[in-house]
């Protein structure tokens, strides 16, 4: 479904990505992990359109590279980026609004909005809410949702259990798993190497921009430098 | 008791100018950290606009919508062909770009129509004075009042109510995730510079109403002020800018009523002063922005 290859990120001197392939195939979770700085929101990033960079990105067998995040997301890639981002003086109900104006209007839209709030309960008890005094939780799961609006095949995951509390952590991975069960493709960066890569069907390990591993799930689990520096054994 | 009330309502009606200028400078930063000195030309703009629109003879309240869209359509020009290619430019590239536009406008209507003052039209109805009771009020203090109250809703609700003006508030705050949502870069931006532009194209108005004439230098001072405002409200900040609008307004009247002679000529510096006592006591302004960014 998504094919990378040859991916660089250039911020000014620095490259952040040197060279990244990688690939995502339909319904599968696939997880990129990775230490701090070693080049995974880069990767995002750039398939989503927000940084420039070079390398070839396809998806659904056609070119991605050079094009707009605007365009990206209209060919069904959603990013819901580290760090939540919700805008936080607009209500829970403007933030889903925003994220699904560019893609359905009318009826559709409202459709789309009932089809969130449905899957996250608590978004409806907080509609009228200013997004900002959510808790933090509740800005990740807004956020996932506001992303969901743009009715994406693929998903990309950008630590979303980063600075939650462990039940709420829980909480994010049950969704992203029931979100693979109606057939939503993800690709997830994630800290939480454990958690990670038990729901991943496929899984990369990025150090210095560059990828040093990649397996299965259960193979990466296994493997002694993921063992080392992410699954604290 | 009758001078303090007349000074109120001038101050309100000077304040309300100054906030809609304020305002159409903070609608631009807070998206595109840009600090727009070319704004007080698109007020000239629209001062043309009456100005042509009462040479052929067309009514007022078509002049007026003349004057509103003259400025719009600067603004979305000024935007497309001066601002739009700068947009990767720093802060300071932007402000540059800004100076250019105002020095240009300013040549063109110099050299294009005229350096000396035109004439607009007004009503003469403009002139009248209002009696409530011991209350005497001028006409256009209270034209000036009624449009500004008016233009603040009418922005309220497009803001509160409209998707783009929902896009507008959320680009604000973080635009770069705005365009993950799939919504344009581009034409947000259009839509801030069309709303500053119909703002200073009211502003304009308001400003002409009380002047009678135009001339290419027009919008220099009234914008220079409406910056002051937007800096005591807090830059980038729309309520902010209402307020420091009003705020100056109401100093500026207030040492104009109440200073002795002698001191009269220095008023603008008292209000400074003043200004920077408010910015002394907060830095940010008076209702900073929520992420406060300053450059």
């Amino acid at each position: 479904m998504l094919e990378v290859s040859g991916l660089k990120v250039k911020y000014g001197e620095v490259t952040a990505v040197k060279g990244v392939s990688l690939s995502v195939s339909k319904g599968a979770v696939v997880v990129l992990l990775g230490a701090n700085g070693a080049g995974k929101s880069s990767t995002l990033n750039a398939i989503a359109g927000l940084v420039a960079s070079t390398g070839s990105i396809s998806f659904e067998g056609k070119p991605l590279s050079g094009q707009p995040a605007e365009d990206i997301v209209k060919r069904g890639i959603a990013l819901t980026p580290e760090g939540r981002r919700v805008f936080p003086s607009l209500s829970v109900a403007d933030n889903l609004h925003l994220g699904g104006a560019a893609h359905a209007s009318g009826d559709e839209l409202k459709k789309r909005v009932e089809a969130e709030l449905d899957r996250f309960p608590i978004l409806r008890e907080r509609y009228r809410q200013k997004a900002g005094l959510l808790s933090g939780g509740e800005q990740q799961m807004l956020a996932i949702a506001r992303s969901l609006m743009a009715g994406p095949q693929l998903l990309l995951l950008d630590e979303p259990s980063l600075g939650l509390a462990p039940l709420i952590v829980d909480k994010v991975f049950d969704l992203i798993l029931g979100l693979k069960q109606r057939g939503l493709t993800i690709l997830l960066v994630e800290q939480n190497a454990e958690r990670a890569l038990e729901i991943a069907d496929h899984g990369y390990v990025l150090q210095t921009g560059q990828i040093v591993l990649e397996g299965s799930g259960p193979e990466l689990a296994r493997s002694d430098l993921v063992k080392q520096a992410y699954l604290a054994e | 008791m009758d001078i303090v009330l007349q000074q109120i309502v001038n101050a309100i009606s000077l304040g309300g100018i100054y906030a809609l200028l304020a305002l159409g400078l903070a609608v631009v930063f807070s998206i595109v950290s840009l600090i727009n000195f070319a704004h007080g030309e698109l007020m000239t703009v629209a001062g043309y606009g009456m100005f042509f629109a009462a040479a052929v003879s067309l009514p007022f309240p078509f002049a007026v919508c003349a004057a509103v869209l003259f400025a719009v359509i600067a603004a979305l020009l000024t935007e497309r062909f001066a601002f739009r290619p700068m947009r990767k430019a720093d802060a300071t590239g932007l402000l540059l770009t800004s100076f250019a536009v105002s020095a240009i406008l300013r040549v063109i209507f110099q050299n294009g129509i005229s350096a000396r003052p035109k004439p607009v039209p007004l009503p003469s109805g403009f002139a009248g004075v209002i009696d409530l009771g011991v209350l005497h009020v001028g006409i256009v203090p209270l034209l000036s009042i009624v449009m500004t109250a008016l233009s603040l809703v009418a922005l309220t609700l497009f803001l509160n109510r409209t998707t783009l003006g929902k896009a507008m508030r959320a680009a604000a705050e973080d635009f770069q995730v705005l365009r993950l949502m799939g919504i344009k870069a581009n034409r947000v931006i259009a839509v801030a510079f069309a709303v500053s532009g119909a703002l200073a194209g009211i502003a304009a108005v308001l400003w002409i109403a009380q002047r009678g004439s135009v001339d290419p230098l027009m919008g220099f001072v009234p914008v220079l002020k409406a910056f002051v405002a937007a800096v005591i409200g807090g830059l980038g900040s729309l309520t902010g800018a209402v307020a420091g609008g009003f705020a100056l307004g109401i100093l500026e009247v207030l040492f104009q009523a109440f200073l002795p002679d002698a001191a009269l000529p220095f008023r603008d510096a008292f209000v400074l002063g003043f200004v920077i006592l408010i910015l002394i006591w907060r830095p940010d302004g008076l209702i900073p922005a929520p992420a406060a960014r300053r450059s």
